[in-house]
């Protein structure tokens, strides 16, 4: 178990990167405590299996250092790292049992044989395979193999935290539930560093107390599941998490308002002094949940006409349009729309205000 | 049973039956019709039972013949596994090296029987062959015109140099076929570079080895083309193998009779030995390595 620490960490695929766009993995600084759930969450090809691979040793960074409780373990190579890792498709050794599957890494390592049993028992009970270890470990499911190949990870006593590269991809869904539920479980009983690499955000927020969102090789945040809803740092997590993802209109400042799609809208006395500050493209993003149905002319508010509403039961997600903008709404199942204009208020205090899709202020 | 038949089916099979019929059971047939007469001319023949395969069956040189020839396959299969997978374990994974060692490595493959008898027969020699030339002046009494040993290793290690490129290449797509996930597991599991061999490589790449031990197998079996060119079967009888004997026998000497019961009784040994190797395989790939219970 261990902390891990990122400085200046960057890598690039090609030599002598000269702009950002050359690196696979942005220079960052990260830290992640020991025994905390970690989700990196990101698009294909936004960096992070990359780092993932930087973690586990099967990558060399082309620049920086990764640290394991303060030490350099940067050019260690991957079976000195005491990291485990759940790939994406079950990786097994198909000739052998299911127990000698999990005993293969304690007797690569010379590690007695009684102690080996025992451990792996200890594994096995927990993760509820015990009935299956006389068992030829090619003939069973995927999540049970899955579970095995966890099982890999988790019987080294010394390991310092456990990767899994999209581990649910080729589990049933109603297995997925329950396999993240005992990752969960086995998160809260061994107090692992576990570091979870996924692009469905479902999986990212239900697993991790931390989330990291990464696209285009830049960390773009990382912060609890709830931070990342309510106070995105970047448009991309805006877009990415949620369902449907936030609304972002382009402003100007006009005066002691802005004007979005046309319309002036008034904002608040704070946010505008902030605004006026801020250079760069500006934007006012809004999730859907935070939209609400008003009364005309309220302040804050828009008149959009209405493209579609859905009724999903326990709310409805409203597409409007107004001056060329799309704003979709999740309002309550209670409200009536019937059509023609609404007025929908987009700028209040959990409005969020971008510039170059970063956050401003706050 | 009120099950409506429609025997319309059948006729799509036809054609299949037909093509399998002129190509397989029509000349099997024959060979099964020669095999109880005795062809005294072509207007005249006589059955004479299984006395054919009695005759056979008690033809010492035949057996002298089969048992050579086991040795042959046994040490093909020995050398050409073996050496096979090493090689595709030793050639360049990816890009233009990789290419160029694959071809390299099939050359051998594109060059016709015949030529490769010849190729060898010149490159055997003493006088003018680079091989013999320079195992004499090493000090080596080699003559593989001579002696039935040296003729016997030539033969083997012409068929070696001749296809071993097969098996590598059958095991190098498997090798190829393996997700690099399984070697970064290895990886990290802490596995040496024999365990990554003995449980991830050769597993995966048991498929394809059964296709090369089994085609390997039959082809060695049935080898005629290159030492009949390289030593016509001598010196005496040293490398006389089964197909060369059973030409002897059939062209040589127009012993139709006696050559076709050989030929059934060839064609099921084939048949009854690649069976045996098969589940062979097979079961040793399903029971290595288990502690308990080793059921799929």
């Amino acid at each position: 178990m261990a902390r891990i620490e990122f400085r200046n960490l960057g890598h690039a695929y090609g030599p002598n990167p000269a702009s950002l766009q050359d690196y696979a993995l942005q220079p960052m600084n990260m830290v992640w405590e020991d025994g905390g759930a970690y989700a990196l969450l990101g698009p294909s090809g936004c960096g992070k299996s990359t780092l993932l691979n930087i973690i586990s040793g099967l990558l060399v960074p082309s620049e920086g250092q990764v640290l394991f409780d303060g030490k350099d373990m940067t050019q260690m190579a991957t079976r000195d790292r005491n990291i485990a890792q759940v790939f994406q498709f079950p990786v097994l050794y198909d000739t052998m049992s299911v127990f000698d599957n999990l005993a293969f890494p304690l007797r690569n390592r010379k590690v007695a044989e009684k102690e080996v049993r025992s451990r792996v028992h200890e594994i096995a009970e927990i993760l509820e395979l015990t009935r299956d270890l006389n068992q030829r470990a090619s003939g069973l499911s995927a999540d049970a193999k899955q579970k095995i190949s966890l099982g890999r990870g988790l019987v080294r006593k010394d390991v310092a935290a456990i990767l899994f590269d999209e581990p649910l991809t080729v589990i049933d869904p109603h297995m997925k539930w329950q396999l993240r539920q005992k990752l969960k479980q086995i998160h809260h009983q061994l107090k692992l560093t576990l570091i979870y690499v996924t692009h469905d955000q479902v999986e990212a927020l239900t697993f991790a107390d931390e989330v990291v969102v990464m696209t285009n090789g830049k960390v773009v945040q990382q912060g609890e599941p709830e931070a990342l809803f309510v106070r995105p740092d970047h448009t991309f997590v805006g877009y990415f998490i949620g369902s449907p993802g936030m609304n972002f209109y382009p402003l100007q400042i006009d005066g002691d308002a802005v004007v979005i799609g046309q319309q002036r809208v008034d904002i608040d006395a704070e946010q505008l002094q902030a605004l006026k500050h801020a250079n760069g493209e500006l934007k006012l993003g809004i999730r859907p949940e935070f939209v609400e149905l008003t009364t005309a002319g309220a302040p804050g508010a828009v008149s959009a006409k209405v493209v579609q509403v859905q009724h999903l039961g326990t709310s409805q997600l409203l597409t409007a349009e107004f001056g060329g903008q799309i704003v979709k709404a999740r309002l309550d199942a209670s409200a009536r729309l019937d059509g023609g204009r609404q007025w929908l208020r987009l700028a209040k205090p959990e409005t969020i205000f971008f510039s170059n899709d970063e956050r401003i202020g706050r | 049973m009120n099950k409506p038949y429609n025997n319309k089916a059948w006729f799509f099979i036809l054609p299949v039956f037909l093509t399998v019929a002129f190509s397989a059971i029509v000349p099997l047939m024959t060979v099964v019709n020669y095999s109880v007469q005795d062809i005294i001319s072509p207007e005249q023949s006589v059955f004479v039972g299984l006395e054919w395969f009695r005759a056979v069956m008690r033809d010492s040189e035949l057996h002298s013949a089969l048992l050579r020839q086991l040795i042959f396959s046994f040490c093909v299969l020995l050398v050409q596994i073996p050496l096979g997978i090493g090689l595709a374990l030793s050639m360049p994974a990816q890009g233009w090296k990789s290419s160029a060692a694959l071809v390299i490595l099939a050359m051998p493959l594109l060059i016709p029987w015949n030529v490769v008898g010849t190729i060898w027969q010149i490159f055997g020699r003493a006088d003018i062959g680079l091989g013999g030339y320079v195992l004499s002046r090493l000090g080596m009494d080699y003559n593989y015109a001579s002696n039935s040993l040296d003729a016997w290793i030539t033969v083997l290690v012409m068929d070696v140099w001749h296809w071993t490129p097969l098996v590598a290449l059958l095991a190098f797509a498997g090798l190829r076929s393996i997700p690099d996930a399984y070697y970064q597991a290895a990886q990290i599991d802490g596995a040496s570079r024999w365990a990554v061999f003995r449980f991830i490589q050769l597993p995966k790449m048991r498929g394809v080895l059964v296709i090369a031990v089994l085609l390997r197998f039959m082809d060695s079996f049935m080898i005629y083309t290159e030492p009949f060119v390289l030593t016509g079967g001598g010196p005496g009888n040293s490398t006389t193998f089964l197909s060369q004997y059973l030409t002897q026998k059939a062209v040589g000497q127009f012993d139709l009779g006696p050559a076709a019961a050989f030929s059934l009784i060839y064609f099921l040994i084939i048949l009854l030995l690649s069976f045996v190797l098969y589940n062979w395989m097979q079961s040793a790939g399903n029971s290595g390595q288990t502690t308990g219970a080793n059921h799929e």
